[in-house]
């Protein structure tokens, strides 16, 4: 009986393994035929993608680089108002302020992505053309304004885990050796934390790079070289937006099984990265 | 642990069985292509289903050309393309029998003063070369080109009318007719294009050569943005009797309200 519910665990727990081998031995093995017809550096370097043209243009590097500039443009406006808010939820604000925010943090998280994309269609894109004055707001900066508020839950949260995970003699001792309460918080705490902050930063990464629905319904998806006003097509959206007409087969097909490989590896690395903070965090 | 593995493997063997025996009642009938069709056919098959008990409808949506290939390699029994089939398809042997009509509105904002265009205007602006809407007897704003992503077949049919394959300078390329009508219906220097029966109020319809596109203009074959949906069956093999029966259903007055619901223009 030990035995079987034993053997029952174990099966559960493979569950997870199977299903990312299988995941991985499928990209791969689906996206390396298109990678090898098109060449690697044709593919990943092309500046062109017309899939379905008479003489057909696989080049993802618009892709590549739409998703590395959006990324890093969610991170740049994301990180540092999740970060404050963090420090003030964990230092700062008193106990009725803190649980009102962390409830509306969690809901913000609980918000289907759909519904990201469709308030930023109806709402933000019309804004972005009335502000800038530019002919059509759906464009790389509405993608990064919803992008950095998608992933604002998940720093604030891992943030302030870290920030409160700080032992409190550190900061009683700053504060009698007459340091300032935001001295402190800054001096002490946070450079404490700093290794739980930099894991809340890579998981940010993480989920903004893997973004497709929301982005796809503001970044008007013509496959252009990213500039900040410009209707541009990330990554996930390029493998989305095309899949389900990509008749079975075709090199269109696999080519969007090498881009989400692509996608794939990136986040791998992002992983990779993530799992050396949190490392770091815990020998500290 | 050994047991408990036995188990498992003799459910799902049993399911694989009984799964298998469903299919055998009542024939089937297996169709394969345009991806525009798919909400016609759609609604044809499952009203099919519904008034003859045990049939079993199939619909493998892969595009036109997949349609007529698997047709004539007999890999289904009824292919599905939204266009007219070329002269050497029917040499192959195939035959084409039209359904229906589609008829593709271009849509801009309802504050656009323009209500009348041409095709190669239409094609001018598409391509890029005309680029304001004073060019065209509107105000003084970018046009900005919302069109579909590739594949489409809505994008396929637009494009080849026009003229403009693989021309398009588009702005924004989304993945469904909702969304390029919420678009167009949110910026005023828009231009779009949607399934005639997919339009609503909050766009408005330009008229082609002063043809305005109704259900009608479509059928008669005045206004020109049009495609037709088309059955392509062997000419020299006999359906078999589900499939006839499929096939005379869909093709007959009947299936009329079923096609004009489902956003296209019956022919019969």
């Amino acid at each position: 009986m030990e035995n079987a519910i034993y053997g029952i665990f174990l099966i559960l727990g493979l569950i997870t393994v199977g299903c990312v081998l299988l995941i991985t031995i499928y990209l791969v093995i689906s996206g390396i035929p298109a990678i090898r017809k098109i060449g690697l550096l044709h593919f990943l370097l092309g500046k062109e993608w017309a899939s379905t043209a008479q003489q057909p243009q696989y080049g993802i590097l618009p892709f590549i680089l739409t998703s590395i500039y959006g990324t890093a443009g969610a991170i740049f406006i994301g990180v540092p108002i999740g970060f404050m808010t963090a420090v003030y939820l964990s230092k700062i604000a008193g106990q009725k302020v803190k649980g009102m925010i962390e409830t509306a943090v969690s809901l913000l998280a609980g918000i289907p992505s759909v519904v990201y994309g469709l308030v930023g269609m109806m709402v933000l894109v019309p804004g972005i053309r009335l502000i800038f004055r530019i002919p059509d707001g759906a464009s790389l900066f509405a993608a990064i304004v919803v992008l950095a508020i998608m992933i604002l839950p998940s720093i604030i949260k891992v943030s302030l885990t870290a920030l409160e995970a700080v032992p409190k003699e550190y900061e009683d001792a700053s504060l009698a050796l007459g340091a300032t309460p935001i001295e402190t918080y800054f001096r002490v705490s946070v450079p404490a934390a700093k290794s739980g902050i930099a894991a809340a930063v890579v998981l940010g990464v993480g989920r903004a790079i893997g973004e497709a629905m929301a982005i796809m319904m503001v970044a008007g998806n013509a496959p252009n070289m990213p500039e900040i006003f410009q209707s541009v097509r990330f990554l996930t959206t390029a493998v989305a937006s095309e899949m389900s007409y990509a008749a079975e087969g075709s090199l269109q097909k696999q080519a969007l099984f090498s881009i989400a490989l692509v996608l794939f590896l990136f986040i791998m690395m992002i992983n990779a990265v993530l799992n050396f903070f949190l490392k770091h965090s815990k020998e500290n | 642990m050994k047991k408990f593995i036995g188990t498992m493997i003799s459910v799902a063997v049993l399911a694989a069985v009984m799964t298998g025996c469903g299919k055998e009642d009542g024939g089937t009938v297996s169709t394969d292509g345009s991806t525009s069709m798919e909400k016609v056919i759609g609604a044809l098959g499952e009203a099919f289903e519904q008034n003859n008990s045990g049939v079993t409808f199939t619909y493998n949506p892969t595009g036109s050309g997949s349609g007529i290939t698997a047709v004539a390699e007999g890999r289904c029994d009824i292919g599905l393309s939204s266009r007219n089939l070329k002269e050497e398809e029917k040499l192959q042997g195939l035959t084409e029998t039209i359904l229906a009509l589609d008829g593709i509105a271009v849509i801009v904002n309802p504050d656009n003063p323009v209500n009348d265009m041409d095709l190669g205007t239409i094609a001018g602006i598409y391509k890029g070369e005309i680029t304001n809407w004073k060019e065209v007897g509107g105000s003084d704003l970018e046009i900005v080109l919302i069109g579909r992503e590739a594949g489409s077949g809505t994008r396929d049919g637009f494009e080849s009318i026009t003229g403009t394959e693989d021309a398009c300078q588009y702005r924004q390329e989304l993945t469904s007719t909702g969304d390029v009508i919420t678009t167009v219906a949110g910026n005023p220097g828009a231009i779009g294009y949607a399934s005639l029966a997919s339009v609503k109020d909050t766009v408005k319809m330009l008229s082609i050569d002063g043809i305005v596109p109704t259900e009608e203009s479509v059928k008669d074959g005045s206004y020109v943005v049009q495609r037709p949906f088309v059955l392509v069956t062997k000419s020299e093999k006999k359906l078999s009797e589900t499939a006839q029966k499929f096939f005379d259903y869909i093709t007959s007055s009947d299936a009329g309200d079923i096609i004009s619901s489902a956003g296209a223009v019956p022919v019969n």
